[in-house]
């Protein structure tokens, strides 16, 4: 069985506002991952373009870019999975590679939240839930992970501050992070005073601090088969398991309020397809969108047993130096969250951390690396397993 | 010249701002209107559904009749909102919830009545019919 690789990776800067087009912010994220791998447009046989689409003016980007990139005649095409939008690239460029369509693939994430007001952007994410049934209520993405988190506090035991601990952990790591948006250290001081901004209500039990920063940004992933990347790379990273599942958009339609079935269900299928399990982690990214919904991930993803999730945090065990570090590169919640870039930033990160180029925030000798994006509430989860 | 086709967009009153006015449920609507707040049950398997449909996966049959979301349900989690999406400015705070029927669960709004201190994961509430001060309709959760 021939193997698929990670041969180039590469990002923008994560900002508030990106002073450019999307085609310029896409150039960006494709020329560092190109750079990266040392090849040229040539050798790219077909890119895959992810994004959540509500944010752009620009109808159907995907041909807009393969123009802009360079990538002219070859073929692109264009999916989206909210939030986990270029996990799903990923998963469709190891298919186009594993079925010998392509040799060489680029996936490219992208998302300019700041062409829209922050009020127009909680809307339009919150009509990622169910339009028909939901958003009429006046729904937000953090008051359903908010449901999340009450459900947890009330089942386990989980506290406030067990989330704040997250934030700070977050913050620790997007201070050493140049490509962060958010570079500021949090201590549990500013949950702690009333007045400050850490602490101000959004969505109950959720405060600011728990939630992650918009972004503008864009990520890029250069995906080859196993004779390419011999040829071309020289610490190429091993695509060894891959894992997505779905589920009911409405919240009505679900089971668990403690944690993500599709993260359950995703790692669950990365684990068998790469013949590992949760112990064999070395390193992780999850997708800390709020602070609830890293802990989750620490159960769903086999850290730790269901309504154990806050031991980890305590014990700083998700730390560098802990058990299994997860989101040393600063997160979601401070490294930022540009929709349809997140996921190819987190593979990024990983993908470094494997090759033992992550610099301040290198973990000692991982072997084996793991990535959770998740789209929407839960909505749509991919879980990535990455070797050496 | 011109018969002027009747749209049944019934459904654009559902909620402070509906996103879909025309669905195959429609009838949902009238039975606001009448203070109920309805299901449907597929008539060839007889699966439930909690927001109704007009199909049924189970049996790909699309014959339903409707049933009253009727009695208590219990309050499987809340949130408090105080900052609301465009358009919903006018009701914060509000608290959505999840309210569980056993075989089916309703998402939805906690009464602006009730306080939030009151509120207790695990407590049975009952669901009722509301109008909105722009003549909306949606429903809410009581407590007994
Ligand atoms: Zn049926």
């Amino acid at each position: 069985m021939s193997r698929v690789a990670i041969i180039g990776v590469g990002q923008s800067k994560f900002v508030r506002q990106y002073p450019g087009s999307i085609r310029e912010l896409a150039f960006e994220g494709f020329k560092t991952a190109m750079q990266d791998a040392g090849i040229g447009v040539g050798d790219v046989g077909a890119s895959v373009i992810c994004s959540a689409p509500e944010y752009d003016k620009q109808r159907s980007p995907a041909g807009i870019f393969a123009e802009y990139l360079g990538l002219n005649p070859q073929p692109t095409f264009y999916v989206e999975t909210l939030c986990s939008s270029s996990s799903t690239g990923l998963r469709l460029a190891y298919s186009l590679v594993k079925s010998g369509l392509h040799d060489v693939v680029a996936v490219l994430g992208f998302q300019k939240m700041s062409e829209i007001s922050s009020a127009e952007s909680q809307e339009r994410m919150g009509r990622g839930a169910d339009i028909q049934w939901e958003s009429p209520f006046g729904t937000m993405m953090p008051a359903y992970y908010a449901m999340y988190a009450r459900a947890h506090m009330q089942a386990y035991g989980t506290t406030p501050e067990d989330l704040a601990l997250i934030r700070v952990k977050a913050a620790t790591y997007g201070q050493l992070n140049e490509l962060a948006v958010y570079r500021k250290p949090v201590t549990m001081e500013n949950f702690t005073s009333a007045d400050d901004r850490m602490a101000g209500p959004v969505a109950a039990p959720l405060r600011v601090g728990d939630c992650c920063a918009n972004a503008d940004g864009s990520s890029c992933l250069i995906v080859a088969s196993e004779e390419k990347a011999k040829l071309f790379s020289k610490k190429p990273v091993w695509i060894l398991g891959l894992g997505a599942a779905t589920a009911s958009v409405n919240l009505a339609g679900r089971d668990l309020l403690t944690g993500l079935s599709v993260a359950k269900q995703a790692a669950g299928q990365a684990y068998e397809m790469a013949g590992i399990t949760a112990r064999n982690v070395d390193v992780a990214e999850v997708h800390d969108c709020f602070t609830i919904a890293e802990l989750m991930a620490y159960e769903n993803l086999g850290f730790a047993e269901p309504g154990e999730g806050r031991d980890l945090i305590r014990g700083k065990e998700t730390y560098k130096d802990g058990r299994i570090p997860v989101n040393v590169d600063g997160g979601l919640l401070s490294k930022g969250h540009p929709i349809g870039a997140t996921g190819g930033s987190q593979i990024r990160t990983i993908v470094l951390q494997l090759r033992g180029e992550a610099g301040d925030i290198q973990v000692k000798d991982p072997e084996i690396g793991l990535v959770h994006n998740i789209g929407g509430v839960g909505l749509y989860g991919n879980v990535t397993i990455l070797g050496r | 010249m011109g018969s002027k086709r009747e749209v049944d967009d019934r459904f654009k009153k559902f909620g402070t701002v509906s996103f879909t006015a025309i669905s195959k449920i429609n009838d949902f609507i009238d039975y606001l209107e009448d203070g109920k707040v309805a299901g449907t049950k597929c008539k060839e398997c007889g699966l439930v559904f909690f927001p109704p449909r007009a199909d049924c996966y189970q049996c790909l049959g699309s014959d339903m009749e409707w049933f009253e979301v009727a009695g208590a349900g219990k309050l499987l989690t809340y949130s408090k909102l105080q900052f609301a999406p465009v358009g919903f400015d006018q009701d914060v705070p509000y608290c959505i919830a999840l309210l569980d029927y056993g075989h089916y669960k309703v998402f939805g709004r906690i009464a602006a009545e009730v306080p939030e201190e009151e509120l207790q994961v695990g407590m049975e509430m009952t669901v009722a019919v509301n109008r909105l001060p722009n003549g909306q309709l949606n429903y809410v959760f009581q407590k007994i």
